[in-house]
Formats: C-alpha cells, sequence, structure tokens
C-alpha cells in the first residue's frame, strides 16, 4: 500500500505507470475471486460496504425485494428507496432468520426476488446458516445476495457462499483500510450501474480505483485469511470474557445461536448503555452502543428491536469487538472495569432506596 | 516520486498525481495508531479521528471560500458528480425537470444527464465554441423556467481550457438555475470562491490535487439551500447526504492537500506556466504542432497538441521508454474512439486521433522537459519521413 501510493498511475491510463496500477488492481481483484472461488472478472470494487449493498439492491435484475429484519442499514435503507416492493423476513430471539417465513415469502408472489441476507450481524455477531439459505432461494429460482462485511476474515466464507449471486465485502472490517469495498457478481447477473461515467469496472462502478486502498485490500485479505490459530485465540477471550460478565450479572445477546468468535452484545441490567461506555471508557476501554454509523444519534437498535430484547435490557446493551491486537489482559481488565461499575451502580442504588 | 531516470517521464498530470509526501505524512498515522472509525463517538479512539476528519473538512471548504459543514466527502469527483446531478435534479423533479450541461464535460456528466433522461428528466447539451469554451449567449437561451440544474466543469480534463464560471454563476442565480461546477481538474489549481461565482455545487477530486485515489467532495451550498436526494441509502452518515463509513485517512489526505494547493496555487502555476513555454518553444520550433483549445484562457499544466500527419498512438508508442502521455481522458485512453471533446471543437476525427495531452505538474522538472521535448521531436520527424516515404513509394 504504501508502495502503492507513492506510485503515480490511473489504472486506466496506457501508459507504463497506469499499466503498473492496474496491474496492481487486478492482483487484488485474483486474490478476492480466489476467496470466494470466484472469477476476478466477477469482483466489482467500490467505495465501502455501504455503496456495494446500494448498487446490488438499485442494481440487480429483480422484480422485488426480500431482506431480512437484521440486515446493516445500507441493506434496509436502500431497499426502502429503491422503490421497488420489498417484504422483511423475522428473526427468533437469538436472532437467527426464520427460514420458514424466509420460504413462504419466496412463495407468495410470480416475479423473481432478490434476497439479502447477511453472514453476520454487525450489532450481535450471530450468523446466519447461509449456505441453507442459498440453496432454498436457488431452488425458488430467486437470487441471492449476502452482505458478508462482518464475517469476512473471521469465517471462512467458502464454501457457504457457494451458492450466493452477489457478496458484498469491506477492506476495513478486516484490518485493511477504509474507503474500499467490493461486490462479486457471481456469473453473468446483469447489473445496472449506479455510478456512471468512465465505464471503469466493466460498466458496472465508474470512478478512478482506489488504487493504493485496493492494494491495502490485497494485504489485509492475505492476513486475514490465514488466521484459524488466531480465530480460536480470539475466541478462547470471548469465552472468558463472556463467563466473567455472565458472573457478574449480565446477559449476553444471541448466546444461544452461532456467532462470530469476535462480537458479543452483552447487557447491564439497570445502567444505562451511555453510562457503561464512558465510565468503560475512562478506564481505557473502547466499546460501543451499536453500530458505528449511527452511534453519533440516540435511536433504538433495530436488530435488539427484531429480538424481541425488552427495551430495558436493549437500553443498557453494549457491543464489545475484540481483535488481532487484544491480549488476555485487555480482557481482564475490561471485565474488572465492568463488574467495578456494576457493584458501583448496585450499590449506589442500594443506599438511595435506604 | 519524481520520475527516475530509468521511467519515462510523467505527463499526464491530469489522469492523477503522485500523492506529496507531504500528504502522505499528514496520513500515516491515520493508517496505523489513530484507525478509529470516526463514526465511533462513544470513545476515544472514535473521537480523535473525528476532530481530524473535522479538520479536513475545514481545509477543504477553506480553498473554495466555503463552510466545513457545506463540504460531503465522496469516493471521488465520479461519485460527487454523480450525487450532485442526480441528486439535485431528483429532488427537483416536480417543479422543474430540465437539466442542461456542455458536450465537453467528463463522461460521469454526460452519463448522469443521460441516466435521468431515463428518469423522465429531459436535458440539453450545449455546445463549445471552436476554443473549447461556452458561449454565453447559447447559455442564456437554453435556461428556461423549467430548468433545475446546470453542470459546467471548471477546467476541461482533455484541453485544459478554464470555462468563465462568475459569468455563468451569475447567469444561473438570475434564471433561479442551479449551478453545478465538476472541479476535479480546477481545485487547487485556480481561484475558486463559491460565494464571488455564484456557485451552488462543486466536486472534488483528491487524486487529482495530489491527495489520495478513492476520496473526493461536495460542495453544497446551506445559504440559499440546496437539497439533494442520496444516492446510497445507510447509515446517515454527511447528514443523511451520503451514507457509508469515512475512510479517515483518505478524507485527511484530502485535507493536506488542499492546504498545500492553497498555498502554493499561484507560485506554481508560475513554475509551471515556464515549463509549459520551454516545452511548447520546443515542438513550436521543430514541429508543425497546434494547440488545441483557447491560447490563454487555461491552466498552465495542460498542454493538448495536434500532430498533423501523425497519428498519436505511433508517437506515444515510439516515445514510451521516455514519455508518458496521453490522447485523452484516461477512462476512455484505451478505446479506440477519437476524443468527443475535440470533436465538439470541431476538429476531424484525423485531427482528433493526432492530439496528445500533455500534462504537467508539481513535480515536473527543466531536465524532464528537455527529455520529453527532445524525444518527441526525434521520433516525430522520423514519423513524418517514414510517411513521406511512403507516399512516394
Amino acid at each position: 500500500m504504501r508502495a502503492a501510493l507513492d506510485d503515480v498511475g490511473n489504472p486506466s491510463s496506457v501508459h507504463d505507470f497506469g499499466q503498473r496500477a492496474r496491474r496492481l488492481v487486478d492482483g487484488v481483484r485474483q486474490q478476492i475471486a480466489d476467496a470466494l472461488a470466484s472469477a476476478p472478472l466477477d469482483v466489482v470494487f467500490t467505495s465501502g460496504g455501504t455503496e456495494a449493498n446500494n448498487l446490488v439492491l438499485f442494481g440487480a435484475q429483480a422484480k422485488r425485494l426480500i431482506v431480512s429484519v437484521v440486515e446493516h442499514d445500507s441493506v434496509l435503507g436502500a431497499a426502502r428507496a429503491s422503490g421497488r416492493p420489498f417484504d422483511l423476513v423475522p428473526v427468533d430471539r437469538e436472532g437467527r432468520i426464520d427460514l420458514d417465513e424466509l420460504e413462504r415469502t419466496l412463495a407468495a408472489g410470480p416475479e423473481r426476488a432478490l434476497v439479502s441476507i447477511m453472514f453476520a450481524n454487525n450489532e450481535t455477531g450471530v450468523v446466519q446458516p447461509v449456505a441453507e439459505i442459498a440453496r432454498r432461494v436457488r431452488t425458488a429460482g430467486a437470487l441471492f445476495h449476502c452482505d458478508a462485511v462482518q464475517a469476512f476474515g473471521r469465517l471462512p466464507l467458502m464454501p457457504a457462499l457457494f451458492d450466493a449471486d452477489f457478496v458484498t465485502l469491506s477492506a476495513h472490517k478486516i484490518g485493511g483500510p477504509p474507503g474500499v469495498g467490493a461486490l462479486v457478481v457471481r456469473g453473468d447477473h446483469a447489473l445496472a450501474p449506479q455510478l456512471h461515467g468512465g465505464g471503469q469496472e466493466r460498466f458496472r462502478r465508474a470512478g478512478t480505483q482506489n488504487v493504493p486502498g485496493i492494494a491495502g485490500f490485497g494485504a489485509a485479505l492475505q492476513d486475514a485469511l490465514i488466521s484459524d490459530d488466531e480465530r480460536e485465540r480470539i475466541a478462547a477471550l470471548r469465552y472468558q470474557f463472556e463467563a466473567g460478565l455472565s458472573v457478574a450479572g449480565g446477559v449476553v445477546i444471541g448466546a444461544g445461536a452461532e456467532r462470530l468468535p469476535n462480537t458479543s452484545a452483552v447487557a447491564m441490567p439497570g445502567v444505562k448503555s451511555e453510562t457503561q461506555i464512558i465510565a468503560l471508557d475512562i478506564d481505557g476501554i473502547a466499546v460501543s452502543a451499536g453500530a458505528a454509523c449511527s452511534s453519533g444519534k440516540v435511536t433504538r437498535s433495530h436488530v435488539l428491536e427484531a429480538m424481541k430484547v425488552p427495551d430495558a435490557l436493549a437500553e443498557s446493551t453494549i457491543r464489545i469487538s475484540l481483535g488481532w491486537s487484544t491480549q488476555q489482559d485487555d480482557v481482564s481488565r475490561a471485565i474488572a472495569a465492568w463488574t467495578a461499575l456494576r457493584e458501583r451502580t448496585l450499590s449506589n442504588r442500594g443506599r438511595d432506596a435506604a | 516520486m519524481s520520475t527516475a531516470s530509468n521511467r519515462p517521464v510523467y505527463l499526464d498530470y491530469q489522469a492523477t498525481t503522485p500523492v506529496d509526501p507531504r500528504v502522505f505524512d499528514a496520513m500515516r498515522p491515520y493508517f496505523s495508531e489513530m484507525f478509529g472509525n470516526p463514526h465511533s463517538v462513544d470513545h476515544v479512539y472514535g473521537r480523535e479521528v473525528e476532530e481530524a476528519v473535522e479538520k479536513a473538512r475545514e481545509q477543504v471548504a477553506a480553498l473554495i471560500g466555503a463552510e466545513a459543514r457545506e463540504i460531503v466527502f465522496t469516493s471521488g469527483a465520479t461519485e460527487s458528480n454523480n450525487l450532485a446531478i442526480k441528486g439535485a435534479a431528483r429532488f427537483l423533479k416536480d417543479r422543474r425537470n430540465h437539466v442542461v450541461t456542455v458536450a465537453t464535460e467528463h463522461k460521469c456528466v454526460l452519463e448522469s444527464v443521460s441516466d435521468l433522461e431515463r428518469e423522465g428528466i429531459s436535458s440539453t447539451v450545449l455546445p463549445v465554441k471552436p476554443d473549447g469554451l461556452l458561449d454565453l449567449d447559447v447559455l442564456k437561451q437554453a435556461l428556461t423556467d423549467n430548468t433545475a440544474l446546470l453542470s459546467v466543469m471548471a477546467v476541461n480534463n482533455e484541453i485544459g481550457v478554464i470555462q468563465p464560471l462568475a459569468e455563468i454563476g451569475a447567469i444561473c442565480r438570475e434564471h433561479g438555475v442551479l449551478f453545478h461546477t465538476d472541479a476535479a481538474q480546477g481545485a487547487g489549481k485556480i481561484p475558486l470562491d463559491v460565494a464571488e461565482m455564484n456557485i451552488d455545487l462543486m466536486s472534488f477530486s483528491g487524486h487529482k490535487i495530489y491527495g489520495p485515489k478513492g476520496i473526493g467532495a461536495l460542495y453544497v451550498r446551506r445559504r440559499p439551500r440546496v437539497r439533494l436526494e442520496p444516492l446510497f441509502s445507510g447509515g446517515g452518515q454527511e447528514r443523511g447526504l451520503r451514507s457509508g463509513t469515512l475512510p479517515a485517512p483518505l478524507c485527511i489526505g484530502l485535507g493536506a492537500a488542499c492546504v498545500i494547493a492553497k498555498e502554493e496555487m499561484a507560485n506554481e502555476a508560475t513554475r509551471i506556466d515556464f515549463q509549459a513555454r520551454r516545452l511548447s518553444w520546443a515542438l513550436g520550433v521543430s514541429l508543425p504542432v497546434q494547440l488545441n483549445g483557447h491560447p490563454n484562457q487555461r491552466i498552465p499544466g495542460n498542454l493538448n497538441y495536434r500532430f498533423d500527419g501523425i497519428d498519436a498512438g505511433d508517437l506515444l508508442e515510439a516515445v514510451a521508454a521516455d514519455v508518458a502521455a496521453s490522447t485523452g481522458s484516461a477512462c476512455t485512453s484505451a478505446e479506440v474512439e477519437p476524443s468527443y471533446v475535440l470533436r465538439a471543437l470541431g476538429l476531424s476525427d484525423e485531427q482528433a486521433a493526432s492530439s496528445i495531452r500533455f500534462g504537467l505538474g508539481r513535480f515536473t522538472t527543466d531536465a524532464e522537459i528537455d527529455r520529453a521535448a527532445s524525444a518527441l521531436i526525434t521520433a516525430a520527424r522520423r514519423l513524418q519521413r517514414d510517411a513521406a516515404a511512403a507516399k512516394a513509394f
């Protein structure tokens, strides 16, 4: 990436400088294709996951849309804005898609549908049975899009996504730079471009490619895809963390479902999430109340609502993500800080009551 | 950075520019230790990055006399142009459903306009004079009570001519028409002032002004407020106008690039003008070359020359070891079609096919100009001789 920033060259230029840039971009295109057992020409680079999700929901050739209630705002918002009829598929209390309801919705109309269901949820980490979803969608003659942004690099995407028609990926969730994403369009599905212009990305996404960003994506990909040991290490830390919090009275959201190894949504009943975040921030622990996109505003999480988490519990839920830089010490510190906060709050409350 | 002697001289600064080392230094920490998501304002990792992004927003605004909150970050000028044109036209569609643009605009502007046609918004594409400039009388006739938006680029990417923005802005204001300018090639190269020029929407690109690729911006006037329909739905970032996580290091890079451009614009233009004259003089005394576009209303770093009787592709191939230039817009330079911009000036297919764009920039040296000129002259003379010999035979 460093090298690509130093290099001049627009990948569409035919001279030496441009062709070096193009080779670099095409190398990463190949890497992404390999990761999904797809062809390099299937990879459309975008400015990130949001753009990729919008591109497929607006651009895929389908008459109606079917999306789950727990999708990222970029999928739900695009479905609403696309002007096409759309149906929402509910989830159970653990956050898993209701497969029977999906099947009913698929059967409800004769027109071809695009089904968009995420691999793993960004707020709870709950993993969907995407292989099974893809199978049912295919049987119904519909198209399947999977937003795999959160799962990418944390779980193997293949063979689960072998039958997905469209897959969204993002670089900055796997340790790559922000500002780069990709939509993988398997096979020859038509896709109406949403950004018009110079005809880059085989006329599916105009705009000069973010060459150093794409180089960074490639570098991150190399690291992201060899991390079986790392995945186990993080899963072990997460287990410790959740066990520690449960002992202190915490409630893990979606605990009964398969989840990403690094993500925890935990509620501390009776303590507002804002209070927890501020207290933990003071202790040097960075967590958030939900999706980062919306953490500036105080709105209710549509994901927790869909899981029928009671309001009181939802308001006291925080999201914790562990990463490659997280160590045993950090986890112990977080448990201690959280336990202390809870004890403090409870004893204050006890005093108030007395 | 400046091209090493074993590589050809880079004369394609309109296609893309290298990242200025000072820009790189400003970005570097935000790739590693300051990695927070600027939207994660719940904690210090996010907040420190948010602050830096907001500073960058001020820096971009300062370049064009705007306020920070009038700047929306995007993935590049293509997205900015799509957002400005489609966003404004779609928002106003029930009141005014006509847009006007110019034949020599960048492809993404023309494509956005034709995309709107499919949605039932009509358009007029204005011709230009043989010097590449817009005829203001023609413009006045094209604007009607039904016109929502005019889009005219500040500086043309192929021939470097500067459109009379202040005059165009005044005409738009008079007609109640929104004025969008694609300033990808103009920002940081010529003084731009959104108040003075009555500009309502302005597109920026990072990688044309020594900033990174993958970032751009759109200026959206607040007083009177310009309303847009967003292109992407999602987390509602950028005041709902542009969803998606902001690439903080790239935003910071664009800010840094704007600061440098503002400070050095005048001196840089003088230096590049001197080098451009050096190249023009060398080519002019040795070869029958013609400059495409207006001779003075132009930025100095873009010279589009016609080598009559010589195929531009052959010439570029002959000098490939010494000169990296192009026959026109990078997006389409792999296509064999003659440039639609040059055709709009009234050039024949053959004349357009014998034209080459030379882009000079911040890191161009006098020695590079001399090396490029001598390679071009030698190769062009040889091609001329071969052509004459073929004819005689």
